[in-house]
């Protein structure tokens, strides 16, 4: 086994070698610009975007024309919400999102009440996670110009109803966004099927480089609009304009390729993996609680609060463990997981969350060796939190008055 | 978010992990915090006479929160009474090397002395 171990495949993951093998001629010999039209370079360059273009939009089952390259996710969910609202502000301003968005959807829909004065609706979620489909129809007005829904959420791996809320939205004539970056790759994804006219993703959660991602934009029934946040040379039928990163790009579509193959027989490698872990802490320790949903989730994921525990502490005894927690104490804000406070988590549960995110490199062994670590640790603080003893001494903590600081 | 040595020091070999009994006459016992803030501490002492024979803690928190109720726990035995209120949480924050973030974490250590000494007082004198 190697140390440390990676189990945070939420966050980025890392490389597969078949990728990497596939773009490093285009950073040397294949280096030309995809939009010289003149010469050879240009043309190699050229046809190795339409190729990845054509890997990329297999796997979301799009046209390849559909898609816009970007730097990714962030600036996919940017480039959709504010192309959507800029292109449609004649036609109304209201748009639609729900409160676990990721940040990227979240601050860009924040950005634009304070900035534009767009009014927005944060739909709740049930205790799973999930959005509504009847919310959704029931915030719609006659001045909403967009619905923005995730597919999978990045926290608790909740997977929402996206083919009803694309039904909706059809029906009532409004664009669909929706920010697939956790879902594609991981579970099928079809455009069509699921009724979405905008979809952000990138590269670098699904074994591809960091720095690429793509806003599939509808060009048929409807034919989607979108005014670009980068102005420049008019690349990308001028919604992003920029050269180009040719050997990202040609990893990205590397990267949907190999899902594309490999993707029924991974998921259920790392699913089961992922039910192994579940089951052994489960098992291990009392007072546990499973956080998202239980069936209705990425196969990948897995998010538990450990009662009288708080997350960072259990990550700092898990240093050959990369993992990530909702504790406040590892951001910047002092605040837990917003996601987690959005599901009715209770903030103290919210702060003893850790986040696994297992991926196509992990192993059986390795799973075995972070159930085992997770055991020891959380037995070993739990014996250090007051919490803990009081609870054992049968004092309902709720009942206490603390002195909130 | 890397933690100073005496941090990871304090979080792995804490100091006095564990309790006293808070009903004994001559233990002072200190819980501030808040489960929904992410830390709870429960700092206790034994005093005889003037002064501090004893001290236990236990944390729910993160490391620095739990590295700050040890050292407090390590400076508290053998101080006076008076002594041990004038410990501040700045003395905490240098010697551990706190960040900013993490400041909160010597205050409530602070408050955590503060909570057990008062308790102690409030039980009365003992006698010698």
């Amino acid at each position: 086994m190697k140390f440390p171990i990676y189990l945070d495949n939420h966050s980025t993951t890392p490389m597969d070698p078949r990728v990497l093998e596939a773009m490093l001629p285009y950073f040397t010999e294949k280096f030309g610009n995809a939009a010289s039209r003149n010469h050879a370079f240009g043309w190699a360059a050229e046809e190795a975007v339409e190729q990845a273009r054509k890997q990329i939009a297999r796997l979301i089952h799009a046209d390849p024309k559909e898609l816009v390259f970007t730097s990714g996710a962030t600036e996919s969910d940017n480039l959709a919400l504010k192309g959507v609202v800029e292109m449609y502000k004649e036609k109304g301003d209201h748009i639609i999102t729900c409160q676990t968005e990721h940040r990227a959807v979240l601050d860009t829909a924040k950005t634009l009440e304070s900035k534009r004065g767009l009014k927005v609706t944060y739909l709740p979620v049930d205790k799973y996670g999930m959005v509504s489909p009847d919310d959704v129809r029931n915030a719609i007005t006659d001045k909403t110009i967009l619905i923005s829904i995730m597919l999978a959420n990045n926290e608790i791996g909740t997977i929402n109803p996206v083919k009803e809320i694309g039904k909706i939205a059809k029906e009532k004539g409004i664009l669909f966004h929706c920010d697939a970056t956790q879902g594609v790759g991981k579970i099928p994804v079809d455009v069509q099927e699921m009724g979405i006219d905008l979809m952000s993703f990138t590269a670098h959660k699904i074994y591809g480089p960091k720095g690429v991602g793509a806003l599939y934009v509808r060009k048929k029934a409807p034919r989607v609009r979108i005014a670009p946040l980068i102005d420049g040379g008019g690349h990308e039928r001028g919604m992003r304009s920029g050269t180009l990163p040719v050997p990202l790009i040609v990893g990205f579509g590397k990267a949907c390729e190999l899902c594309e193959q490999e993707m029924p027989a991974e998921s259920a490698k790392v699913s089961k993996l992922r039910d192994r872990l579940q089951d052994g802490i489960m098992k291990g320790l009392d007072e546990v609680y499973l956080n998202g949903h239980p069936t209705q989730r990425l196969p990948h994921n897995l998010n538990i609060s450990f009662a009288y525990v708080e997350g960072e502490s259990m990550l700092m005894g898990l240093k050959e463990i990369a993992l990530s927690s909702g504790s406040a104490c590892t951001s910047a804000t002092l605040e837990p997981s917003y996601v987690l406070r959005a599901l009715g988590v209770g903030s103290d549960l919210a702060h003893s969350s850790i986040r696994f995110g297992l991926g196509r490199f992990n192993t059986v062994e390795e799973v075995d060796y972070t159930i085992k670590r997770i055991i020891e640790v959380v037995t070993k603080l739990r014996e250090m939190s007051p919490l803990y003893e009081m609870a054992k001494e049968g004092i309902d903590l709720k009942s206490v008055q603390w002195t909130a600081h | 978010m890397a933690y100073s040595d005496k941090v990871v020091d304090h979080f792995n070999n804490p100091r006095n992990m564990g309790s006293l009994k808070k009903d004994d006459k001559d233990v002072g016992t200190g819980i501030v915090g808040a489960p929904e803030c992410g830390d709870v501490m429960k700092l206790q002492i034994k005093v005889e006479g003037d002064k501090i024979v004893d001290a236990k803690f236990k944390t729910f928190g993160c490391g620095s929160a739990i590295a700050s109720s040890s050292l407090a726990t390590e400076w508290l035995k053998g101080k006076t009474l008076d002594e041990a209120h004038k410990i501040k949480n700045t003395d905490i924050v240098q010697e551990l090397n706190l960040p900013p973030v993490k400041i909160h974490c010597s205050v409530l250590a602070e408050d955590a002395i503060k909570a057990a000494l008062a308790d102690y007082k409030k039980k009365g004198e003992p006698s010698k």
